[in-house]
């Protein structure tokens, strides 16, 4: 028997407070996301805001929940607790089919039984006659998009007849077909190889600009991160480490793991006493100001460590290895035997051999206090 | 120097002459005797005595009688599996629930089964002193020695043979397309129908193909809920047993040769389609 009291559960359903907080500047706002996988925690208290046209890279290690708060937020995971909202608009109750999110599969998901023109025309074609743009208008659409991902003439043509790098055009073809307020990408480039990966990083930049589409993309490729997003979120065990910009989390890294994750440094475990930051004994330099005693990691990549004239630095260290690179040396430099191997650039004019002694400057910004 | 040894060359899978003559000759005879022989035997003892007096076993009510019922019983049965197939297959092979495995143990069943046990079970469970005896009897209701008694046995023997060929494609499909199908707006139902089943078209023609033959070739459980009534339960594979008992050995062997027809045609229909279409199967394990 219904009773009057059942209205009671629609006025509980949209709080107003997450309505105030995401109205505005927001193209999604994620709001204390939680999923459960048979009991482990793949995402813990997601809480996440993604601006209108910009493009956002989920980054993170193998595990780390990045695959599954991007099909959360297009509706294909149902969540534990928290919410999602697209532009203001409660969307968690929303099922997958209404949320108008343009989704790209790993592997691409195209349907293989039908040509790439059916499956562009896909979105559209599956939608309830009044609805459904006249056959011609879907015609001039689908050629429309295969003009834009540079792929024109191939609508005949079937995905087992594709490479890679085209499966992944047709597949953001299809994708946009459908106009989606959102364009969520899951491992764009994982699968392709490594030159068809350069040319479509910048070739989907470009496309991004041109469309104006929010766009969320998953990797765990940091240099695909920091490379192609206006902002990196970086994941690690269903937790948000760190929100910003690439010169953020590359300059600034908020702790330990993005400082680990990013921009490849090498990590040595340290103690900061008296003002001066030890590694197994070896003085490298005076401790940055404010940083608290006791142990410490510090992350160190090629541009933090200067090779200086004999006498100058503030340590010194062995040269293991030599490489060249087009514009410069690398040099491996091994501190102590117990050590990790650091790395320096010098310019090539600067003739070192190996099992040569250099003088060091070593710049100690990046360290992070180990707590426990 | 290069010529020599390109002559003497053999690719490392590749046996010699007379190793390879070997074992295609035992494969062929094996073939040959226990496949094409007894085939052509069928057709040879049906036109013993000419195409007239094999034509002459059709003249008959119980042989036109058996006919219908095994059309019937395929027509009936084959739909129903496919259903039950498709179904099954489905939840097995896109969604984790518990007691998966179990289903899946269940649908081979009929196969690691006697057919004589399937239509004996069917018997306990129906017969007039079965479990549902009383019931049924007391209803009106016949389904032992009557077509809904023929047709339950027949699709529980026939009911692996969809389902199997089924799992295993959908399992490598996967569900990527159907989330795709989705995302684009598509209902589960328009998803099912334009991507799901399409994918899958292949391996249902055969499974269903499979299903049919064996429907109208089962003889065990059949044999023990039909109850042998001629002209009225009688199905082609016992109808051919009563005349090869009666000594009608032409009418026994022209019913055999109808029914192996009726596999014949339906290989070739298969091989034809193979054919016709073998670049869209190709393209099914391509990506």
């Amino acid at each position: 028997m219904p009773s009057p009291s059942s209205n009671g559960d629609t006025a509980t359903r949209s709080p107003a407070r997450a309505d105030t907080e995401t109205a505005g500047a927001t193209a999604i706002a994620v709001r204390g996301l939680a999923k459960d996988f048979a009991g482990t925690r793949a995402l813990d208290g997601i809480d996440l805001d993604i601006r209108p046209g910009e493009l956002l890279a989920l980054l993170g290690p193998s595990g780390s929940g990045k695959t599954t708060l991007l099909r959360a937020i297009a509706g294909l995971e149902p969540l534990s607790a928290g919410t999602v909202h697209f532009g203001g608009e409660d969307a968690t109750a929303l099922r997958v089919q209404d949320r108008k999110v343009g989704f790209v599969f790993q592997h691409y998901a195209l349907f293989r039984h039908m040509s790439v023109a059916d499956n562009i025309a896909y979105g559209l074609a599956v939608r309830p006659r009044a609805l459904r743009p006249p056959r011609a208008e879907i015609r001039r659409r689908v050629e429309d998009l295969l003009e834009l991902v540079q792929l024109p003439g191939i609508g005949q043509r079937f995905p087992g007849q594709l490479s890679g790098g085209q499966r992944q055009r047709v597949a953001l073809a299809r994708a946009l077909a459908v106009e989606p307020r959102v364009l969520l990408l899951d491992e764009p480039f994982g699968a392709l190889d490594a030159q068809v990966r350069k040319d479509l990083r910048r070739w989907l930049r470009d496309i991004h600009h041109r469309t104006g589409h929010t766009t969320v993309f998953v990797t765990h490729d940091q240099e695909e991160a920091v490379e192609l997003a206006d902002r990196v979120a970086i994941l690690n065990r269903g937790r948000l480490e760190q929100v910003g910009s690439p010169d953020d989390v590359l300059d600034r890294p908020a702790n330990a793991f993005v400082a680990g994750f990013v921009g490849q440094a090498v990590r040595l475990d340290v103690t900061v006493a008296d003002g001066v930051v030890r590694a197994g004994g070896i003085g490298l330099g005076p401790a940055p100001a404010g940083a608290t005693s006791g142990p410490a990691a510090l992350f160190l990549r090629s541009g933090d460590v200067s090779v200086v004239a004999a006498g100058a630095g503030t340590t010194t260290g062995t040269v293991t290895a030599n490489t060249r690179s087009a514009a410069s040396r690398r040099l491996e430099i091994r501190l102590a035997d117990d050590l990790p191997q650091i790395e320096a650039e010098v310019p090539l004019d600067r003739a070192v051999a190996r099992s040569e002694t250099v003088a060091l400057t070593i710049r100690t910004g990046r360290l992070f206090p180990l707590v426990g | 120097m290069s010529d020599v040894s390109r002559a003497t060359f053999r690719s490392p899978l590749q046996e010699s002459l007379a190793v390879r003559w070997l074992l295609i000759l035992v494969a062929v005879a094996f073939l040959a005797l226990v496949v094409l022989l007894p085939l052509a035997a069928v057709f040879s003892e049906a036109l013993r005595k000419g195409p007239e007096a094999a034509l002459a076993a059709f003249d008959d009510e119980a042989t036109w009688s058996a006919v219908t019922l095994t059309l019937t019983v395929a027509a009936i049965t084959v739909p129903a599996n496919l259903v039950f197939g498709v179904a099954a297959a489905w939840a097995i092979a896109k969604f984790e629930f518990p007691g998966k495995s179990l289903l899946i143990t269940l649908i081979d069943l009929p196969f690691s089964v006697s057919p004589v046990v399937s239509g004996l079970v069917f018997v306990l469970v129906f017969g007039s002193h079965g479990l549902l005896g009383p019931l049924l009897s007391a209803w009106n209701i016949k389904i032992i020695f009557a077509l809904p008694g023929i047709v339950l046995a027949t699709t529980f023997v026939t009911l692996p043979f969809i389902a199997r060929e089924l799992i295993p494609l959908m399992q490598e499909q996967g569900t990527a397309e159907e989330e795709a199908a989705l995302t684009l707006g598509a209902s589960g139902l328009k998803a099912f129908l334009t991507v799901t089943l399409p994918n899958i078209r292949w391996a249902l023609l055969y499974g269903v193909l499979l299903c049919n033959a064996r429907a109208m070739g089962e003889f065990g459980a059949v044999a023990v809920v039909s109850g042998h009534i001629r002209g009225l339960t009688n199905t082609m594979p016992l109808h051919v047993e009563i005349l090869y008992n009666e000594y009608n050995f032409v009418g026994a062997f022209a019913v055999a040769a109808l029914l192996a027809l009726l596999a014949l045609v339906t290989l070739g229909a298969k091989s034809l389609l193979e054919w016709r279409y073998g670049d869209a199967l190709a393209g099914k394990s391509r990506h």
